[in-house]
């Protein structure tokens, strides 16, 4: 019984059970017939699906593009979100100048860009990688701005008492201090990112997961319309943890 | 060497909401002395304390150091904070040492001297801890250390002790104490604790608040080969209750309504 106890406490098992279960109902129902294949199909079926697509090759070349842009994209926006926002945070003009500006561009859908930069970029690897960009550049950007402002105001002044400049408190004081914020703004943008790009594959692209599932559509294959959203859950989920693992190893102190 | 300030006002706000915090501050501190400045909150004692760091400009008078005036924080002026001034993602040695990475010291010499330091402060065995792992009174030990470390001039004491348990705080003021004795470093101090003041500091220049000013200043002359010992003698009780007494008279909230 206490080891019964013991083994539902680890934070694993009950999360486990709660896939599980949901895994149960579905094969459940499937094998019942309580619902219409067409609509609901069988674990087997999705299963058999996605050997179907390895073996042909779909499901990589797919993953790799989805996951190519999405990377590609994120980077980006990670890479300038992160100057953009520490000077937004340690700069009273920088940050009178961006921030109202910053607030209006990201309650404008970043979906909604699409039209446009199809127009401007054509239907390439490009513009999809640009809409990832715009659509997590403002939300990293002043995920990290707070960050800086909550660095303690001693760390700084302690740092310039024992000689340090202006470019040393920002490497070396303002940097590691809002690392763990940093690392799990990227985090939670992520999804975002992903959201991005399955859109942007549904409105126009030739391969990647979004665009698999847009013609698994046109053909009633509910089997890989579901195999497409499993892969993209599971990717997400590995990614998030890669993420939790990054924050782990270099941010100890913060736990 | 000699900390001057001299006639120093701080204003802050402009207008009609401006507010006078400091009213023709002065007084010295010279090479190896320990000077305490002792006031209530609202007496502008911090403000003295970030002004003479240069983390503020004074508003009117000035600060100055062997003549030259100070015009922004420098390492000459080192200081000790409250709390919260341990950098949370570098062990205490690592701490220790940041102030002469910042001066670009070379590695060997930042690493005798850290070592040293954390022996003179007591904390050789917990280098490689991070501060979360150290008690409070072991935190601002190494923030002392890591700010003896970057060879001040003088040090900056903000209420060092104001964050710590009364035990923790006394065995504090006796270290403390204990390493001007060894060091002869030079020291001003910033506190509300009377007794602090008097224990570890020669000269003791009390405040009044709105505006900050200092009112009385007193030289304490008394035999600190005992702190434990002097906390009860006759004579210490004797001051710090005339002082006490000269402190409540400035705080219109404590002196007894007519």
């Amino acid at each position: 019984m206490a080891r019964l106890r013991q083994l539902v406490q680890h934070p694993w098992v009950l999360g486990l059970t709660g896939v599980l279960l949901v895994l149960l109902i579905w094969t459940l129902a499937t094998s019942l017939k309580l619902v219409d294949p067409l609509f609901l199909p069988s674990p087997s079926s999705v299963l058999a699906a996605g050997r179907s697509q390895a073996v042909q090759g779909l499901l990589w070349a797919d993953l790799v593009a989805s996951v190519g842009r999405v990377l590609a994209g994120f980077a980006l926006s990670a890479v300038v979100a992160l100057p953009l926002g520490i000077a937004m945070g340690t700069s009273t003009v920088i940050n009178r100048l961006l921030e109202p500006l910053m607030g209006l561009i990201r309650y404008m859908p970043a979906p909604a860009f699409i039209p446009l930069l199809i127009i401007y970029f054509g239907l390439g690897e490009l513009p999809k990688i640009l809409l990832i960009f715009i659509g997590t550049l403002f939300f990293n950007t002043l995920m990290i701005m707070d960050a800086v402002k909550f660095v303690p105001r001693e760390l700084v002044e302690t740092a310039l008492t024992l000689g340090g400049r202006t470019s040393q408190v920002l490497l070396r004081v303002i940097t590691p201090c809002i690392a763990p914020q940093v690392i799990d703004a990227y985090r939670i943008n992520m999804a975002a990112a992903w959201n991005l790009v399955i859109v942007a594959e549904l409105v126009a692209a030739t391969e990647g997961l979004g665009r698999r599932i847009s013609l698994a559509q046109r053909f009633l294959r509910t089997d890989e319309i579901f195999l497409g959203l499993i892969v993209i859950g599971l990717i997400g989920l590995v990614i998030d943890l890669g993420f939790r693992l990054v924050m782990r190893r270099a941010c100890a102190w913060a736990n | 060497m000699q900390l001057r300030v001299d006639q120093v006002d701080k204003s802050f706000g402009t207008g009609r909401n401006r507010k006078l915090v400091l009213d023709q501050i002065s007084f010295s501190v010279n090479t190896g002395e320990f000077v305490a400045l002792v006031g209530s909150s609202g007496s502008g004692k911090s403000t003295i304390m970030r002004l003479v760091a240069g983390l503020d400009r004074p508003t009117a008078g000035v600060i100055s150091i062997d003549g030259s005036p100070v015009r922004g924080p420098g390492s000459d002026r080192g200081m000790v904070f409250q709390k919260y001034s341990l950098y949370p993602w570098l062990t205490a040695a690592q701490n220790v040492a940041f102030g002469m990475e910042l001066q670009r010291l070379n590695r060997r010499e930042i690493r005798e001297r850290t070592s040293y330091f954390l022996e003179v402060v007591g904390l050789a065995d917990a280098a490689r801890r991070l501060p979360r792992e150290l008690s409070g009174g072991m935190q601002q030990r190494v923030a002392i250390a890591r700010a003896l470390a970057a060879q001040p001039r003088v040090l900056l004491l903000d209420e060092p002790f104001g964050a710590l348990d009364l035990q923790i705080r006394e065995s504090m003021q006796e270290f403390m104490h204990d390493l001007w004795q060894r060091t002869g470093l030079t020291a001003l101090l910033i506190t509300h604790d009377l007794e602090e003041a008097l224990l570890l500091a020669g000269e003791v220049h009390i405040l009044a608040p709105n505006p900050g000013r200092i009112v009385r200043t007193v030289a304490v002359d008394l035999d600190r080969s005992d702190l434990r010992h002097l906390r009860v003698s006759r004579e210490f009780l004797d001051l710090r209750e005339e002082l006490a007494r000269c402190l409540r008279g400035l705080d219109p909230q404590l002196s007894p309504t007519p």
